[in-house]
């Protein structure tokens, strides 16, 4: 199955979910508190998963590691090559 | 700690090459250094492109000085992408271990032994260097290119759950048969070739192991990522969401 099947059946498993509690479409009876916090979830989710993805990719952002010991050490290492390369014949 | 593998295992340095006259004689002493210190047995594949700046030429130089046994020349006449680069290099390759990496400095040989160490350690089919876990990391980026990266990765794992962290990055270490039967299964270009490989290897239920590495961005210049790059990466990845 292809991600993007699995997506939308687990999109439309918790749809459906949500219809059948929300809309009452079993005729379930179900006490009227769960109505009440199922009807807004499907938004609810989207905007947590929102935060979620601004606070993750913010956070991944601010701790990117800069490394600057290895842009150092590679300037060194170009020098300490190009030297030795001369040494051993070559042509630049 | 220096472990040395058992005397049959030799390591395939992939160089896909266009324009790096510059680069290349550099990257070739850092694999012969590390290589070197290290007591694995490698050999080194150019696959050059045609460059017009005399990249071959170089090329033969370093042959000439270390030897036809561990600087292949494997050149073609023109830019032709990099999966058929790799196949190419796979032809020729006498290894039975392959590295790919790019050979404009921005990978650093230094995490060889690393690489080599971490697929001992799990027989892992695939290693890939990662730039988001651990010590890795990248220098050179400013705030925009590292907000697109990371914004670009989070949107990568939410739709493709790939089981590794970067998916984007071309510094990995293959058992050569996993190479090749990835390789002729990848249809993709650019940025989203390297993340189909990852996606396909999973596919094929192989194991993959990560080694956190410093990605220095362009030595002698800059490299920028515009608007086109990230309409085809985001083209690419949800051909990849509807297809696997």
């Amino acid at each position: 199955m292809t991600k993007l099947l699995e997506w939308l059946f687990g999109v439309s498993f918790v749809l459906v979910a949500w219809a059948v509690v929300s809309f009452d479409l079993l005729d379930l009876s179900l006490p009227q508190t769960y109505r009440e916090v199922a009807w807004p979830m499907p938004l609810y989710l989207l905007v947590s998963f929102g935060c979620y993805s601004l606070a993750t990719v913010g956070y991944r952002v601010a701790t990117f590691n800069d490394c600057e010991e290895a842009a150092k050490e590679l300037q060194e290492q170009i020098k300490e090559a190009k030297e030795d390369l001369r040494k051993k014949g070559l042509k630049m | 700690i220096i472990h040395k593998g058992p005397r049959n295992d030799k390591y395939s340095v992939l160089l896909p090459t266009y324009n790096e006259r510059e680069n290349l004689p550099l990257i070739v002493w850092l694999l012969v250094k590390y290589f070197g210190e290290s007591g694995y047995n490698y050999e080194i594949i150019v696959i050059d492109d045609g460059s017009p700046d005399g990249t071959l030429e170089i090329a033969e130089q370093l042959q000439k000085i270390y030897g036809e046994d561990k600087i292949l020349l494997r050149p073609r006449e023109k830019k032709l992408g990099l999966g058929t680069a790799y196949i190419h290099g796979i032809k020729h390759a006498t290894g039975n271990f392959i590295f790919i990496m790019d050979a404009d400095l921005s990978h650093h040989p230094k995490f060889i032994p690393e690489f080599i160490e971490k697929q001992k350690e799990g027989n892992y089919d695939l290693v890939s260097g990662t730039r988001y876990q651990g010590n890795g990391g990248v220098y050179g980026w400013d705030l925009r290119r590292k907000l697109i990266s990371r914004g670009a990765n989070f949107l990568t794992q939410v739709l493709l759950r790939p089981g590794a962290s970067d998916l984007t990055g071309s510094f990995r270490l293959y058992k050569k048969k996993v190479l090749e039967s990835l390789v002729e299964r990848c249809v993709s270009k650019g940025y989203v070739f390297q993340m189909e490989m990852i996606v396909r290897a999973r596919q094929l239920n192989y194991t993959i192991g990560e080694v956190p590495i410093s990605f220095v961005d362009r030595v002698y210049g800059e490299s920028k990522l515009g608007g086109n790059e990230i309409v085809s990466f985001v083209k690419g990845l949800l051909t990849l969401f509807a297809t696997t």
